[in-house]
């Protein structure tokens, strides 16, 4: 059985004050191996508590998660994560950053050394091979970091909002070679995101989350991410279909804000 | 004040006369551009030129007032009188006046001089003589060889022909003489501004001081041994301050346990100084190698635990959760994550209790050692050897210096990417 099946999750946490949160309540999903899935919600709504629970960095207060037939119950070489950014070593070198993964599993070092050349030449950073990771710009640093989360050949790959702070023309680009890589490698991968366009840019699925508790609101099977396989993005973009959706999640979102807000002043 | 209001006076010429050189010679690169320095720090960077003509006038002043050999004669302050000065002193003895000539020697303090033979002149008021050393004075009783002396009831009633009475201070030219309360002239020749040696040495004997102590020794070691053992005292106490401290900072980093135990002993020890520790010390482990390396393994324990402390506390969460989903052990967590991790923040520890550390050694040396730099400036005090004692101060500093460089140096070799992350 291959696949992540995530089953009634939930995480309910006390505060030091005497209440408690709900971060999460009964998330349910179902990822078959190779598929792209998309998190999208307004701030506060437990997606990257959902990512920390999968990576294995909690432990949820309720239900459980399967890969590939056995339960995930801490941080793994099997789940891949990629952060926003400062999650690179910077006492190493782009080479060794990418190698860290097979070194820690103790491969031989010509093995290492042919994946890392090879994933440098993927993401196109074949000429930084030496460089120290702080020399390189935004962009740089998150492909690196794409490609030492690939040097390991993990099964499902997390990403926290990895675009986030990168200008909107490197992010672009980045939008383009995370698709390639998808296609490429075949990875199950689920990416946490703030902006639409980027959900519906990199979503094969698409679940859009509530707050308070934490819970799917909805969810999009979508044909962008297919699309955009090879494709100049900004094609993408002008699909008829693309408005309609950004406008329909946009809208969602907006009113869940609306929602907090006017709840958060009824308590004031 | 006068020293004072020169080294102002340079500081504000040398400005103005660096200034407009400067605008000459200026280049235009991007600082020189902005038009807002004046609150941008960035925009403030040492004037090279401030730098040199600072230390070259402290030089200049410490030459100027020694009447220092490296310096012309024209800069040097006004000197001490050297030489022979003379003054006339007029006696009453009922209505009788007599007038008699007083001459003064002034020599250099290190080569004695016999005062001088007189002819006595003529009148019952005979001419008299002293030898003063430069900077002393000297009492003199006129009327000793008089005729008439004070026992006949004869008083100095005119000095140069200024009439005094007792307390009455008068300016011969070279010096000043007062006439003390029971009538005895007090001869105080002209000081001058320069220091006297036993307070302030001129550079070239500081220097050559130095060349003395290196080749000959003070007190049965050579200078080199001195500093050796302080130097010495300061690198096996911070050896073994970071070797017991690192671990512990970890361990205080990496669980609730080490944390909560440690946390009382180091928070309370660390604002303890170390100085105050000596005392203790002494008490505990005697004034030999043994008690000066525990307070230096004292001084250096608590920065460097807490610099290991923070420095694993530093550590974003995102670099080892990363490393966790790359597969690696808690081993490998340590040794390829936490510990390079750290390392910027010992190395700050590290400068810090190396200058602590040295601190505390010349302090620990004043109070009670056999040899040592700060041994040598206490002993050399005691003797008033102001030169060995100002020579050491320099060299402390030095040393002092020298060694945050060479940390600052390594720092840059070993952590280059500290500041980056």
């Amino acid at each position: 059985m291959s696949g992540l099946s995530i089953q009634n999750l939930s995480m309910r946490f006390d505060l030091p004050n005497g209440g408690s949160v709900q971060a999460l309540q009964d998330v349910s999903l179902d990822l078959k191996a190779g598929e792209l899935l998309s998190v999208l919600g307004p701030s506060g709504c437990g997606k990257t508590t959902l990512l920390n629970i999968v990576a294995g960095f909690l432990a949820p207060t309720g239900g459980k998660m399967i890969l590939n037939g056995h339960e995930i119950t801490g941080p793994d070489a099997e789940r891949g994560m990629v952060f926003q950014q400062g999650a690179l070593f910077e006492w190493m070198s782009v080479r060794e950053n990418v190698g860290f993964g097979p070194s820690m599993k103790g491969m031989p070092k010509n093995d290492k050394a042919e994946i890392v050349d090879h994933l440098l030449d993927v993401v196109g950073l074949r000429d930084f091979k030496e460089k120290a990771v702080y020399e390189l710009s935004g962009g740089m640093q998150q492909r690196v970091a794409l490609a030492r989360c690939l040097a390991n050949d993990p099964d499902v790959i997390l990403m926290d909002e990895p675009l986030g702070a990168l200008d909107a023309l490197t992010r672009e680009k980045m939008q383009s070679l995370v698709l390639k890589l998808w296609k490429e490698t075949g990875k199950t991968i689920i990416l946490i995101t703030h902006s639409v366009e980027e959900a519906l840019l990199l979503g094969e699925r698409l679940v859009v989350m509530a707050p308070r508790p934490g819970r799917i609101h909805k969810e999009y099977r979508l044909p962008f991410a297919e699309m955009g396989v090879g494709e100049d993005l900004r094609i993408v973009k002008k699909h008829p279909e693309f408005a309609v959706r950004r406008e329909e999640i946009l809208g969602m979102i907006w009113d869940m804000e609306e929602e907090i807000m006017g709840r958060t002043e009824a308590a004031s | 004040m006068i020293p004072f209001l020169i080294y102002v006076a340079i500081f504000v010429v040398a400005f103005f006369a660096v200034k407009a050189f400067a605008a000459r010679t200026a280049v235009s690169d991007y600082g020189s551009l902005k038009t807002v320095t004046f609150g941008d720090e960035s925009a403030v960077k040492p004037s090279r030129a401030a730098s040199f003509v600072s230390i070259l006038s402290i030089f200049f002043l410490w030459g100027m007032f020694t009447g220092s050999a490296l310096l012309p004669g024209f800069l040097h302050a006004p000197g001490p009188f050297q030489g022979t000065g003379t003054f006339e002193y007029t006696v009453q003895s009922g209505n009788e006046r007599d007038t008699g000539t007083v001459t003064v020697v002034v020599h250099p303090i290190d080569t004695p001089t016999e005062a001088p033979e007189v002819d006595p002149g003529d009148g019952w008021a005979k001419n008299d003589s002293i030898a003063i050393g430069m900077w002393r004075s000297g009492l003199l009783r006129v009327d000793r060889n008089d005729e008439l002396g004070r026992g006949e009831g004869a008083e100095i009633v005119e000095i140069n022909g200024a009439s005094v009475q007792p307390g009455d201070t008068v300016d011969v030219g070279w010096g000043t003489v007062t006439i003390s309360d029971k009538g005895t002239p007090n001869i105080q020749p002209n000081k001058g501004w320069q220091m006297e040696p036993i307070w302030l040495p001129s550079p070239e004997a500081v220097v050559t001081r130095v060349g003395e102590i290196a080749s000959e020794g003070f007190r049965g070691s050579t200078l080199w041994e001195h500093l050796g053992f302080s130097l010495f005292r300061v690198i096996v106490g911070f050896f073994f301050g970071a070797l017991v401290g690192i671990p512990l900072g970890y361990a205080m980093g990496l669980s609730n346990w080490f944390r909560g135990w440690f946390d009382p002993i180091v928070e309370f020890m660390r604002p303890v100084p170390p100085l105050a520790l000596i005392p203790l010390v002494i008490i505990w482990a005697g004034i030999g190698e043994t008690g000066k390396i525990i307070l230096l393994f004292l001084a250096a324990l608590w920065i460097m635990a807490i610099a290991a402390r923070s420095g694993v506390s530093g550590v974003k969460i995102s670099k080892v959760h990363a490393a966790y989903s790359l597969g690696a052990s808690k081993a490998q967590i340590m040794r390829y994550v936490i510990v390079p991790n750290s390392l910027p923040e010992i190395f700050t520890g590290a400068r810090v209790a190396m200058g602590v550390c040295w601190g505390t050694v010349v302090a620990a040396e004043l109070v009670a050692a056999e040899q040592g730099a700060g041994m040598m400036i206490m002993v050399a005090s005691k003797f008033q050897n102001t030169d060995i004692v100002i020579m050491g101060i320099i060299l402390i500093g030095i040393i002092g210096f020298g060694i945050d460089m060479l940390m600052r140096w390594a720092e840059r070799i070993l952590v280059p990417w500290k500041g980056k992350g």
